[in-house]
Order: structure tokens, then sequence, then C-alpha cells
């Protein structure tokens, strides 16, 4: 036997099952509980940009929404900056934006909305750069380990993208774009299944 | 926002073997929710080292203190405990600073949520929820009562062992996790078709929290502990290679 690497194994995933909402949004499970619950707010109101709305559903295999579904949202400010001290910049970042959300859905039609702003470019790996995202983290009974998807803007140039580049097949990289709708809203429907299935990642 | 000194680093690879496929025939609300098509691996942009980051001025004074947070007119009935860990990652270095949030049944294996709908009752001292920060050392504690086994549609017959879900975040949002904490001794744990999604012998093994006298209360509370190991990330800087050749 050769010498042991002494590295420890990453904890494995269980799903969050159908009550996340009592740890991670309670006011959703029917109760309150904490003077504040988190990721109420993406963008804060001194962020600087577009202010947009984004609408969706997540849907099975079957066709029907997933209504006890959670999503985590992780993106960069109007001018491409996160705030977390891992950017350069991060000390540009607007007071009060921090970038992250929570979406529930509307437990009776499984319907998400969340409201932020428009995120700018961000540097990609190797002098590239990666075109404005959004990177989502999905969570549901059902689901074994959350589910690392990306959305993009239909009305963005998305061609030189890193990241959609990795996506062989052309017609599924139209699953990440987020649609603008005639009202303004944009409509980000996620596909867990099926012949639309959205892309997954593996970070 | 928290000062952090380490260098700029990518996650290792995150090895699937250890956690459950996204398709599990046993646990059937996962054949639906299942994606069929292959995983795209990418690696680490700003986008997924960077993630959201949580200060004390987040949360309140008894979040962490499940037997008071939610009391009305009393403590919450059970089996008072303990559960107290780190938050590691894969080098075995703590990580310090991060949220990590709890969410349970009360002791008669009832949820406070409106979808719950099991026949044992609600405990009006006991909402079920608790979140805390990992201190300098990467360690946490909650107190509350051990949670009840309860029964779940799958099977005619399926019951959960009793549980904890555990949030919890780490420093990047590659690193993002949520699991499962079980109690040492439970026999339910071998026949849970949701435990066992998880492929691999050792890594059920890991959800296992083992009873910790030590850390107990005398006259009080019993302890479990419970570590929980995020991915861990290079020692090479990231900025080499993402601005280099
Ligand atoms: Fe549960």
């Amino acid at each position: 036997m050769p010498q042991s690497l002494d590295y420890l194994k990453e904890t494995a995933s269980q799903t969050a099952g159908p009550y996340v909402h009592i740890g991670l949004a309670p006011g959703a499970a029917g109760f309150q509980i904490f003077d504040q619950e988190l990721g109420q707010e993406i963008a804060g109101p001194n962020a600087a940009g577009e202010r947009i709305t984004i609408k969706g559903r997540v849907i099975d295999g079957t066709g029907a929404p997933v209504k006890d579904v959670l999503l985590e949202t992780w993106q960069a400010n109007a001018a491409g900056v996160y705030a977390h001290a891992e950017d350069p910049r991060h000390a540009q970042v607007e007071d009060g934006f921090r970038g992250w959300g929570r979406v529930i859905t509307n437990f009776e039609t499984g319907d998400f909305t969340f409201d932020t702003i428009k995120p700018g470019s961000v540097r990609g790996r190797n002098g590239s750069t990666q075109a404005p995202h959004i990177s989502i983290w999905i969570v549901a009974r059902g689901i074994n380990v959350g589910l690392n998807t990306r959305m993009y803007f239909d009305d963005e140039d998305n061609s030189a993208d890193p990241v959609i580049k990795l996506i062989e097949q052309q017609h599924r990289r139209e699953t990440l774009l987020a649609k603008r709708q005639s009202d303004g809203t944009y409509l980000f429907e996620i596909y867990l299944q099926g012949d639309k299935e959205t892309v997954f990642f593996d970070v | 926002m928290i000062a952090d000194t380490r260098p700029l680093a990518e996650f290792y690879q995150r090895d699937r073997t250890l956690h459950p496929p996204a398709f599990a025939q046993n646990y059937k609300t996962s054949v639906p929710r299942s994606p069929k098509q292959a995983l795209i691996s990418m690696e680490n942009t700003i986008s997924e080292i960077t993630g959201p980051r949580f200060g004390h001025t987040d949360l309140g004074p008894l979040d962490h203190d499940l037997l008071k947070n939610f009391a009305k007119d009393g403590d919450p009935v059970g089996e008072r405990i303990i559960v107290h860990g780190r938050v590691l990652d894969e080098n075995g270095r703590p990580v310090p600073n991060t949220l990590v949030e709890i969410w349970q049944a009360n002791a008669g294996g009832r949820y406070r949520h409106k979808k719950d709908m099991y026949l044992a009752p609600i405990d009006p001292n006991f909402g079920g929820c608790g979140r805390t920060m990992t201190d300098e050392n990467g360690y946490y504690f909650f107190r509350t009562v051990k949670p009840g086994a309860y029964p779940w549609r799958n099977w005619v017959n399926n019951w959960r062992p009793a549980h904890i879900h555990v949030s919890v975040f780490g420093t990047a949002f590659a690193q993002r996790l949520i699991t499962q904490m079980y109690f040492e001794g439970d026999p339910l744990i071998a026949k849970c078709p949701i435990v066992n999604t998880v492929p691999d012998a050792d890594a059920i093994d890991r959800l296992i929290a083992p009873l910790d006298m030590n850390a107990s209360i005398p006259l009080d509370s019993l302890a479990y502990k419970f570590d929980i190991v995020l991915r861990g990330r290079r020692s090479t800087l990231f900025e080499n290679r993402l601005e280099g050749n």
C-alpha cells in the first residue's frame, strides 16, 4: 500500500425534501421566526443598471410544474463585479448589492418571479469574456444533488461566451436563454427532463 | 463583507461517485425530476469561485437555539440535544464564518409546514429551523430536540429515519451543499430509500452523527457531532491560469 493522501471526502448531498422552505424561507412555510429572512433582495436599492423582472417555472419530465422547488441565484452587478472578496474589484460594488437571492414558487401554480438588475459581462478564463449571466442552483424534493445552471439573456450577444460554447448541440444552448417578453420582463423556463431539458453543469 | 486572504484558486472536481445519482428508482420523486442528459463539465470561472457571504448582522441572537427561537410558553417537547461539529474542506482546513442552516421535524415527526399533513401534532413551542455562522475554527453548534421519525409516501410503508436537514455555503457558489444528518444507532437508516440514493457505504456512514458524551451537558442535553466537508481548493493560484495560457 502506498502512503495515504490526507484529503477528506466531500459530504454526500441529500435531497432538500419538500419542506426546504422551513429552513431557508420559513415565511413561505407559513410562519414567522427570524427577524430577517435571507436572500429576499438580490440587488438592493442603490445598484446601478437596468432593473429587470424574471418570471418562469421549473417543469418536470411529465410536463408538470415543480411547485416545491427553491432556486438560489448568484450574479455580478451591472459593471460585472461580484460582491465577494475574491473579485479584485469588489470594493466597487454598490452598498447593499449582494447579488444573491432565494426564489420560491407559488405553491399552487409553480410560477416564480424575481427582481434584480441585469448583470454585466464578467471575465472568463484565459482572457475570455463571459456574457451577462445569472448562476442558478436548484433544489427540491426528488433532486438528489442541487442542479447548477446559468441564465443568459436572449437580447445580449452570447456568441463568444466560453461556457455556452462548451455545449456541443446548438439547440441545447437555447435552453439557457431568458426570453424578453413584450411587457419587458424575461421568461426563463427550466425543464428538468425531456425534449427541452435544460443544460445543467458540473461546475 | 468578510475578508478572506487565502489565494484565488479553483476547486477540486466534485467526486460524483460519492453523491447520489439524479435518477434513483427507489426514490420515486427523483424519476420525473432527474435530468437524463449528462451534466456539462466546466472549469471554475469567477462566477463559481465567488459566492454569497454572510455576517452576524444577518442573524438574530437566538437563531441557533431551536429550544428558544420559537418558544411561546415553554420549551418544546422532546429529547434535548446539542448538534455540533466543524465545517471543513477536503484539504482538512476549517471553513470559518460560513452560514449553516438547519431544519427538522419536531419530536413527534411533524414539520411546521403548511403542506405537512402527518397526524402527529404541531408543537406550539417549536419552529424547527435554525441558523448560525461557523467561528474562526469552522465550529458551529445548535440546541434543539431530537426529531422523530415520520412516514412518507413512496412505497406504502416507508419511514424516514430521524434526521436534520443541513444547508451550508462555504466561500463559493461551487461549494453549495444541502445534506441530511442522521443519528447513530437508528435502525431506519439502512431501510431508507433516500439514504440509499447515496451509492457509497462509507459516504453514508459519514452522514451519521455519533453520540458525543463529552459534549453533552449533564442533567440537560445529550450531544451529537456532525462534521461537514465541502469541496477543497487547489493551492495553485487561479489567476495564473485564468489570464495565462
Ligand atoms: Fe425531512
